[in-house]
């Protein structure tokens, strides 16, 4: 993965715009969050192979970026956003990696589900 | 001193699960002659540790890790790696049932003496006890007679406390290199953790000694339910 390139992911999200595509939407703490802060509230959320439609997609600010999709019928959005890969299954990951290189975020887009 | 056993099969939800405090014991009972299965039944997909910068992405993940696993069981001996072809974080949303045949099929595959999974309820992470709550039912429902022993591990802040001391600790110091190479098999995960283990184990910190030599296990209590 590169680090947040605005204009490079701004041309990536638009080549996706008004498809059908699959989206990966996650977020996490870890599983051991409160094991090891007993103090820790863990929250997350996760989302594999929706698929949908949007018609305006966004990247803002700079790493870490936010990243949101408009669709017909209502929104997508991921904060945290610092690293990105075109794999080579063109599939558009977006990830946000905290400073001890743990996964906080991540945002995917492709024209395939995800397996 | 292990007891020899007819056939072991321990079950887990994620590579490197069996590594921290079982590889020891696998790797001795290995060395005894005694066959053992290692049913992992994730590939651990949602991984948090990715780096930064990134050595790998979300869709990239599962492969290092099945490889990382492979690796594993080359380093323990072991031959009969399964995996299942679960989803990271999802067993416990799986059919309960659907989960008990699972565990059921590979018990009468393999008709272990011993079996070896996490404690329920003691094991913090939901696929450990989605996982755990699986074994132990598939076991408990069993002829009494018929079932393998079940050892568990439980590592939950309240174990010492609800559950007392483990009935069963086994000394691996004789595989210790075994148990530390299956670790560093699982190098996408460990890096960090190895880093700050060998450094304490080069300074003979007792605590990461006694981590790295000794196995606990509890042999599960059926009248604790999961029936």
């Amino acid at each position: 993965m590169q680090p947040v390139n605005l204009n490079e992911i701004q041309s990536l999200i638009d080549q996706f715009a008004n498809k059908d595509v699959y989206i990966h939407l996650e977020t996490t703490n870890g599983s051991y969050a409160t094991h090891v802060d007993e103090a820790f509230f863990n929250a997350g959320a996760f989302i594999r192979n929706a698929k949908v439609r949007y018609e305006l997609g966004k990247i803002i600010g700079d790493a870490p970026s936010r990243v949101g999709l408009k669709l017909e019928l209502g929104w997508i959005y991921a904060q945290g956003i610092t690293h990105y890969e075109l794999d080579s299954n063109k599939r558009l990951l977006m990830a946000g990696h905290d400073h001890q290189g743990k996964l906080a975020v991540a945002l995917q887009i492709s024209e395939t589900p995800f397996e | 001193m292990i007891a020899k056993e007819k056939h072991v099969l321990v079950v887990f939800p994620h590579p490197d699960d069996e590594a921290f405090g079982v590889s020891g014991t696998i790797a001795t009972h290995i060395q005894m002659g005694t066959g053992v299965t290692y049913a992992c039944l994730t590939l651990g997909e949602m991984g948090r540790n990715l780096g930064n910068p990134p050595f790998a992405t979300r869709e990239s993940l599962p492969e290092i890790r099945k490889r990382e696993l492979r690796g594993a069981a080359h380093a323990m001996g072991l031959t009969d790696l399964r995996m299942m072809g679960l989803r990271d974080k999802t067993i416990e949303f799986e059919d309960d049932e659907k989960m008990v045949d699972m565990i059921k099929d590979l018990i009468d595959d393999v008709s272990p003496s011993l079996v070896i999974t996490f404690y329920p309820d003691y094991c913090v992470h939901p696929d450990h006890e989605a996982t755990a709550r699986a074994v132990v039912r598939a076991v408990g429902r069993m002829p009494e007679a018929e079932r393998p022993k079940l050892h568990c591990v439980a590592f939950a802040n309240n174990t010492q406390t609800e559950l007392g001391p483990p009935d069963t600790i086994h000394h691996v110091e004789a595989v210790q290199d075994i148990k530390l190479n299956t670790m560093r098999a699982h190098l996408s995960q460990t890096a960090w953790m190895l880093k700050d283990l060998e450094k304490r184990l080069a300074d003979q910190d007792p605590e990461a000694i006694k981590w790295v030599t000794e196995e606990r296990f509890y042999t599960y209590r059926f009248d604790q339910g999961y029936n």
